[in-house]
C-alpha cells in the first residue's frame, strides 16, 4: 500500500532535482484543477438538476411551493404566513419583514435582544392591540402571538393562540364560536409522535375556510374587499 | 421540558445508531474495499483517477498533500468569486439578480471555501439560481469535503510507520465526495422534497392574497413568494456542517424546513457525519474504546450546555411576564416560552437544540433568531464555538481539532506520571507539542484580537444593533463565528460592510489554514516515527481518568480565554435587573 512518493508518471520529479520539483508541482496543480472542475459539474450540476428533475416528477406540489390555488388562481402557500387584521379572521404571528409585513421575498426576524427596551414596548403594543380588538377577553395572550416569528413568515399559530381569538371572531364575523372551534381543529397538524416539532394551527388554510363562509353568506358584499 | 427531553434523547440516540453503520461504511470506502457501493460508483471512481492522471497506489507526503489542500481550495476561491461578480451576465437567473459587489463576493468566497458560510449577503433576494447551485452548492460539497480530508491523513499517521505517505489528496477528496456525501445528500433531498422543501428553477411565485392589507400607504394585493433549487442545496448544507442558507432566514424559513421532521432531520444531519468519522477514526486505528471515549468525551461537553440552554428559552423572557403575557408552555397548545424569533412549529425548546448542535458542529445554521436568545442560552452559542469547534465540531475539521487537544491531554498526563507520553503507540515529542499548541492558540487569539479591534473603532461599533452588552455580545459573536468556521451569527450587527467584511474574512482564513496546517504537519511527523507497543506505564486513553483529562483540557483552556470576554456580554446581560431594563 505504501508506496514510494514519486510520480510515476512524471518520473523527473526526483529529490534536489530543481526541474523535476518544478515538474511535479505544475503536474500537481493540473490534477488538483481537473478534479476540481470534474467536481464542479457533479455536484454543481448534474446534482441539482437531476434532484430538480426528480422532485417535479415525485412531489410536483411540494417541488413547486405548496401552493393553494381557488378557482383556477394561486392564493398562497399552505407553508407561508399572510398578513391578516380584519377582526373577522384569524390574525398571524406579527412579522419582522420589510417593507411590509410577511414579504416572502425577504424573510427576516426581529434582531432584537431579550433585554431591549424596544422588543417590550413592541410586545406591550401589541398585547393592548389585540384587548382592544376584543375588550371582553380579560386572559393573559399567549406569547406567539405577541413576538414576532424567526422567518417573519411563520405559517402557523399555536392552539392556544387560535382559541384566544375565537370570541374576537365569532362576534366579528357572526359565526358560532363551536364552529369556530371546529375549524380550528380541522386545520390543527399534530407532530410525528407527538414530540417531534408542535402542534400547530395553519392560518391561511384556517381563514380560506372563514372566507368561503363569509363569500356564502354575502355573496356581494365580501368583509376585506371593501 | 419533558418533550424537549424526549427530542434531545432521541436525537442522540438516532445519530449514534446511525453513526456506526456509518463509519463501517467510510472505513470501507477508504480501504478501497471492493463492495456493493464501490460496484456501483467505481466505474464514476476510476473513469475521475484515469481523466486527472492518478490511482490510489500513488500517495504523497504531507507537504504535497497540504499543497493540494491550498490549490483546491484556492481555485475554489477564484471560481466562486468569479461566478458572484458576473451572475447577472449568466443563465439560471429568472429574478435578474445583477453581480455581488466585489467586498461581498470576496467576503463570500472565503466563507464557504472555509466551510464557515457566514453570510454578508440575504440568499433568496441575492443570487441567482446558478450561483447558488454552481457556486454555494458546490462549495457546500467541496468544503466539506476537505474537512474530512484534512481528517484522514492525521489518522493515517497513527496508523502506519516508519513511512512519509499520508494517502492521495485526489484519491480521498473523490471518495468523499462520491461514496460519502453525495449518497446522504441525495437520501435527505428526497426526504425534504416530500416535506416540502421546493425544488424548481422557476422564479417567483405572485399569489392573489384573499385578505389584502394596506402598508405604507400602499394596498398590497399579491404576496410575491421567492422559491428555487433548495432542497438539492439544503440537504448538503446540513449534512456537511456548512449552513449557509438559500433564504436570508436560513432553517427558519419554511421551504428550508417545512416540519418539525424536518427540523428533527436537520438537527440530526448535522451531527451525523462527525459522530459516523468517530467510528471510522475507531475502525481505521482499531483503537474502539478511545473513539468511544471520545464520543463520551463530546456529550459531556454538549449535553449539560444544551440542557441550560434549553431550560432559559422555554422558561421565556422575565419582562414578557410583566404585560399580560402568558409563556406557559403546555404539550397540548404549545407556542410557550421565549418566542421572540421562534417558530410555532419548531418551538422554543427544539429551537434550543438546534441553536447548540449548530454551534458545536460549525454548522451555523440558524431555525431560530440567535440575537433574540435568551442572553445566557447565547453565551453558550459563543461557548461552544469558542471551545474550538471540538465539540462533534465540523466534519473532519472538528475530529482533527479533538485529537489535537487528546494528544495534550497526553502530554499533561504524561508529565503528571513521569512517562514519555505516547498515543496510539506514537511518541509524543517536543515537535508534536508545538504544532498542536500553535493550531489551538491561533484560534483564541484570532477572537480576542478582532473584538478588541472591533470594540474600540468606529466601524465596529457602527454595526451593532442592539443597546448595552447586548452590543458587545454581538461584535463577540462576529469574530467567534468566523474565526471557528461556524458562520451563524447575531444577525442584528450590520455585516456587510468594508470593515466586517475585511475582519470576518481573515479571521475565516486563518482560523481554517492556520490551525489545521500545523496538524498536517504533525502528521507527517507522526507518520515517520516507529509504533511502540503499549507498556506497563502507557496512559491508557479510554479510562474515565483519561476522560476527565481530555474534557478537562478543553474546558480549561476555553474558559481561560474566553471567561472574561464572556462576562462581558451574555453573562453580564444574563445579571441585568429587568427593572433597568423596563425604563421606557
Amino acid at each position: 500500500m505504501n508506496k514510494p512518493l514519486e510520480n510515476a508518471s512524471r518520473p523527473n520529479a526526483q529529490d534536489g532535482d530543481h526541474q523535476g520539483v518544478r515538474a511535479a508541482v505544475m503536474g500537481d496543480l493540473k490534477s488538483t484543477l481537473l478534479l476540481f472542475l470534474l467536481l464542479v459539474v457533479i455536484t454543481g450540476l448534474i446534482y441539482p438538476l437531476t434532484m430538480t428533475g426528480v422532485g417535479q416528477l415525485l412531489f410536483p406540489h411540494q417541488a413547486n411551493g405548496s401552493l393553494i390555488k381557488e378557482h383556477g388562481r394561486v392564493v398562497g402557500s399552505a407553508l407561508i404566513g399572510q398578513y391578516f387584521r380584519e377582526p373577522e379572521y384569524f390574525w398571524s404571528r406579527p412579522s419582522a419583514t420589510s417593507p411590509m409585513p410577511y414579504n416572502a421575498a425577504g424573510s427576516s426576524a426581529s434582531n432584537l435582544g431579550p433585554n431591549n427596551p424596544v422588543l417590550a414596548q413592541h410586545v406591550a403594543a401589541r398585547v393592548k392591540a389585540l384587548k382592544a380588538a376584543d375588550p371582553a377577553e380579560k386572559g393573559p395572550v399567549p406569547v406567539d402571538l405577541v413576538t414576532s416569528s424567526a422567518s417573519g413568515l411563520d405559517p402557523d399559530i399555536s392552539i392556544a393562540a387560535a382559541r384566544y381569538q375565537i370570541p374576537r371572531i365569532a362576534k366579528a364575523g357572526g359565526i358560532n364560536p363551536t364552529v369556530l372551534q371546529q375549524l380550528v381543529q380541522k386545520n390543527t397538524h399534530y407532530p410525528l409522535l407527538g414530540y417531534i416539532g408542535e402542534p400547530v394551527v395553519n392560518v391561511l388554510k384556517l381563514n380560506l375556510a372563514l372566507h368561503a363562509r363569509y363569500a356564502q353568506k354575502h355573496p356581494e358584499a365580501n368583509p376585506v374587499t371593501h | 421540558m419533558i418533550s424537549t427531553l424526549l427530542l434531545t434523547t432521541t436525537l442522540l440516540v438516532v445519530t449514534i445508531l446511525l453513526g456506526i453503520p456509518l463509519g463501517v461504511y467510510m472505513h470501507r470506502v477508504y480501504a478501497g474495499e471492493r463492495f456493493w457501493a464501490s460496484r456501483l460508483l467505481g466505474p464514476v471512481e476510476r473513469l475521475t483517477y484515469r481523466l486527472i492522471g492518478t490511482s490510489p497506489e500513488r500517495e504523497m507526503d504531507w507537504k504535497r498533500y497540504a499543497l493540494a489542500i491550498l490549490l483546491f481550495n484556492l481555485a475554489g476561491g477564484l471560481f466562486l468569486y468569479i461566478l458572484l461578480l458576473l451572475q447577472g451576465h449568466l443563465p439560471f437567473n429568472p429574478m435578474h439578480f445583477s453581480g455581488v459587489a466585489p467586498g461581498s463576493a470576496f467576503n463570500t468566497a472565503v466563507s464557504f471555501i472555509t466551510n464557515t458560510n457566514w453570510q454578508d449577503y440575504s440568499g433568496g433576494s441575492t443570487m441567482s439560481y446558478l450561483s447558488q447551485m454552481l457556486g454555494i452548492t458546490v462549495q457546500n460539497f467541496l468544503s466539506a469535503a476537505t474537512g474530512i480530508v484534512i481528517l484522514l491523513p492525521i489518522i493515517r499517521a497513527f496508523v502506519r510507520h516508519n513511512t512519509k505517505n499520508l494517502g492521495n489528496f485526489w484519491v480521498d477528496m473523490t471518495r468523499t465526495v462520491l461514496y460519502v456525501l453525495i449518497p446522504l445528500s441525495v437520501i435527505f433531498s428526497l426526504i425534504l422534497m416530500q416535506q416540502g422543501v421546493v425544488q424548481t428553477l422557476s422564479g417567483a411565485i405572485h399569489a392573489d392574497m384573499v385578505a389584502p392589507f394596506t402598508s405604507g400607504g400602499k394596498t398590497i394585493l399579491q404576496q410575491v413568494i421567492h422559491i428555487g433549487p433548495v432542497a438539492s442545496q439544503e440537504s448538503i448544507m446540513m449534512l456537511g456542517n456548512n449552513g449557509g442558507g438559500f433564504f436570508n432566514m436560513n432553517d427558519a424559513q419554511p421551504f428550508e424546513n417545512p416540519t418539525g421532521l424536518t427540523n428533527f432531520l436537520e438537527t440530526m444531519v448535522m451531527i451525523l457525519i462527525p459522530v459516523g468519522l468517530v467510528f471510522l477514526f475507531g475502525q481505521m486505528t482499531k483503537a474502539k474504546k478511545t473513539a468511544w471515549a471520545i464520543l463520551v468525551s463530546m456529550l459531556i461537553l454538549f449535553i449539560p450546555l444544551t440542557l441550560v440552554s434549553q431550560h432559559f428559552e422555554l422558561a421565556g423572557n422575565p419582562i414578557f411576564h410583566q404585560l399580560g403575557v402568558t409563556q406557559a408552555n403546555h404539550a397540548a397548545l404549545a407556542g410557550g416560552g421565549n418566542m421572540e424569533g421562534v417558530e410555532d412549529r419548531i418551538g422554543a425548546g427544539a429551537s434550543a437544540l438546534f441553536a447548540t448542535v449548530a454551534t458545536a458542529t460549525s454548522t451555523g445554521a440558524a431555525n431560530n433568531a440567535y440575537d433574540s436568545l435568551i442572553p445566557l442560552s447565547g453565551g453558550i452559542n459563543l461557548f461552544l464555538m469558542q471551545l474550538g469547534e471540538v465539540v462533534f465540531g465540523g466534519v473532519g475539521s472538528g475530529l482533527a481539532s479533538f485529537l489535537a487537544f487528546m494528544i495534550f491531554a497526553v502530554f499533561l498526563g504524561g508529565l503528571m506520571v513521569g512517562r514519555t507520553p505516547e498515543f496510539l503507540g506514537k511518541k509524543i515529542g517536543a515537535f508534536e507539542i508545538k504544532m498542536v499548541s500553535l493550531s489551538i492558540l491561533v484560534m483564541p487569539l484570532l477572537v480576542l484580537i478582532g473584538t478588541a479591534i472591533a470594540a474600540t473603532t468606529v466601524a465596529g461599533r457602527a454595526g451593532v444593533f442592539n443597546p448595552g452588552a447586548h452590543g458587545f455580545s454581538e461584535m463577540l459573536y462576529a469574530v467567534t463565528s468566523p474565526a471557528n468556521n461556524n458562520g451563524s451569527a447575531f444577525g442584528g450587527l450590520s455585516n456587510d460592510t468594508r470593515f466586517y467584511n475585511l475582519l470576518t474574512g481573515m479571521c475565516m482564513l486563518f482560523g481554517r489554514f492556520w490551525v489545521y496546517l500545523p496538524l498536517l504537519a504533525l502528521a507527517g511527523a507522526l507518520a515517520e516515527k516507529k509504533k511502540t507497543p503499549a507498556g506497563s506505564g502507557t496512559l491508557a486513553t479510554h479510562t474515565p481518568i483519561f476522560i476527565g483529562l481530555t474534557v478537562g483540557v478543553i474546558l480549561l483552556v476555553g474558559a481561560l480565554n474566553f471567561f472574561p470576554a464572556l462576562a462581558l456580554g451574555p453573562i453580564a446581560e444574563q445579571l441585568a435587573p429587568v427593572s433597568h431594563v423596563m425604563t421606557h
